[in-house]
């Protein structure tokens, strides 16, 4: 048995004792190469657990593995992409592709390599032809193209995305599924992905956290047997309409109260 | 038809006109009021082109330009390495924040006026109490647009830094700087413009140059006409700076540009 990429164990936080914890007992593990989404209501700590696992933030209890160390801030393996995309406005597409391989590299490669870097991420995720735009020349949709590149940049192994279809229109929201699909059937990266899109949870997962809210807990876990490859169709099946009403009995469990 | 079309040009570059119009507007209007007036009080525009003219074959004027050019531009330049990384720390830190924040208020409460003749006996009646009194003037604007640039960095950038493992070094020179640059620009303008001033109050507190001596002692000799020429000058040194200033803007901040 493989040790699993990402371990949280048991792990709970508390920003004043008074007040009830942010996350409360959160446990779950993620494997290599799989898509993981953790689903719930706002305020359920779903976000900050992200934090968690990129070493930001530090737990009151408990400890967070990366692929099998404490989890640190700066580990180089890891890619976030945020909600708002959080592009450095002063920065060209290229530019902030290129500033985690920047940092990575620490002055030791040149300008060149590094932009022959970058260059292949933006191509990874289909984004062509604007590297010398600024961000706010972009659309919504590329802006969470080159984040996504952002991510994939500096030999990323694990992706972690905190809502990042979330400010999208439908249509290029269902577009960006299937290029992060495609990526990751590419890349065969590990990633963790936060939404509040039950939908989205079930098209793009292998596997579906559900958490609740007061404390923030996991509710529990459904596993979609979809198979490896999804496409869009998949959405109209009956096993797929299964799937999502099992993850909404469990958030309505979360409630506790019975809406009949 | 063809008045048609001559109002449609006009319309349509007005803005190559309005600067020569208004321009040539302002000057008739000077030189109508002029006739109501003595020279000593209003000279007419001509009456000064004429002074320059003299002055200017003297080979004073710019020198007195220059001086003035060099007391400004020297004081802009101490007041921004001061007050710059001075902004940063007390952004930075608040406990600095407490210590120095009444003393600068306190020394910007001050009037520079009534500050400059102090100076000028600590420092002489040469350039460098000028200097001083003209880095005085631009330090306080500096510095409070250093502090709230500084102090605006995006929480979220900071936190995808760190994510990406940056260290203070980077998080230095590829976020806080760039992401306060706006914001230090406003602070530098009026900085540059302000030194001006100062340079001139410095002067006028005590100097033997400068286009601020020079409106000194044509007041003395009720020559208004040379006093027109050094204001003249003054503004044209004023706007320099703020055009060198908005230059070196846009050339630092490609994504501030249009298009």
């Amino acid at each position: 048995m493989a040790e699993p990429v990402i371990a949280v164990e048991n792990v709970t936080l508390s920003f004043q004792p008074e007040t009830p914890p942010e996350l409360e007992g959160v446990s779950f593990q993620i494997d290599e190469g799989e898509i993981v989404s953790l689903v719930g209501p706002s305020g359920c700590g779903k976000s900050t657990l992200l934090r968690l696992i990129c070493g930001v933030l530090a737990p009151t209890e408990g400890v967070i593995k990366v692929c099998g160390k404490k989890a640190v801030p700066g580990w180089s393996g890891l890619g976030f992409v945020p909600q708002d995309s959080l592009l450095f406005p002063w920065r060209t597409v290229l530019a902030n592709v290129r500033l985690p391989l920047e940092i990575k590299a620490g002055g030791e490669l040149g300008e060149e390599e590094l932009n022959r870097q970058a260059r292949k991420a933006l191509q990874l995720v289909n984004l062509n032809g604007v590297e010398d735009k600024y961000p706010r020349q972009l659309s919504g949709g590329m802006k969470q193209r080159a984040a996504l590149a952002r991510g994939l940049a500096a030999d990323t192994r694990i992706l972690l995305l905190d809502e990042p279809f979330a400010a999208l229109d439908a249509i290029t929201r269902t577009q960006l599924h299937l290029e992060l699909l495609s990526v990751q059937s590419r890349t065969r990266n590990t990633v963790l992905l936060v939404t509040h899109d039950i939908f989205e949870a079930v098209f793009l997962s292998h596997r579906v956290v559900v958490m609740g809210e007061n404390p923030g807990r996991i509710l529990g876990e459904v596993t979609v047997d979809l198979g490896f490859s999804r496409n869009s169709k998949m959405m109209g099946t009956p096993e797929f309409s299964r799937l999502v009403g099992e993850v909404q009995d469990m958030l309505e469990r979360g409630w506790g109260r019975d809406y009949g | 038809m063809d008045k048609k079309r001559i109002l449609q040009i006009i319309r349509r570059n007005y803005e190559y006109f309005s600067l020569p119009l208004g321009l040539l507007l302002f000057l008739l209007i000077w030189k109508t009021a002029a006739g109501f007036y003595a020279s000593f009080i209003l000279p007419s525009p001509v009456e000064v082109g004429t002074r320059f003219q003299e002055f200017q074959r003297q080979g004073l004027l710019f020198r007195h330009f220059f001086v003035t050019f060099l007391e400004a531009f020297a004081g802009f330049c101490l007041a921004g390495v001061t007050a710059l990384p001075l902004s940063y720390l007390l952004a930075r830190n608040t406990f600095l924040e407490k210590i120095f924040t009444p003393y600068i208020v306190g020394l910007q409460a001050v009037p520079i006026v009534a500050l400059a003749p102090l100076l000028v006996i600590w420092f002489g009646f040469g350039i460098t109490s000028k200097v001083l009194i003209a880095a005085l003037t631009a330090f306080f604007p500096i510095l409070t647009n250093g502090v709230v640039g500084f102090r605006g960095t995006d929480r979220r950038f900071r936190e995808m830094m760190a994510i990406m493992g940056a260290g203070r070094k980077t998080v230095f020179f590829k976020l806080e700087i760039p992401s306060a640059l706006p914001v230090l620009f406003g602070g530098l303008k009026m900085g540059m413009t302000l030194s001006v001033i100062g340079a001139v109050v410095g002067e006028f507190a005590g100097a033997g140059r400068g286009l601020g001596y020079l409106v000194n002692t044509a007041r003395g000799s009720f020559d208004t006409p040379l006093i027109f020429v050094a204001l003249l000058a003054l503004a044209v040194l004023g706007i320099s700076f703020y055009l060198f200033v908005s230059l070196v803007e846009y050339l630092t901040m490609p994504w501030k540009r249009r298009g």
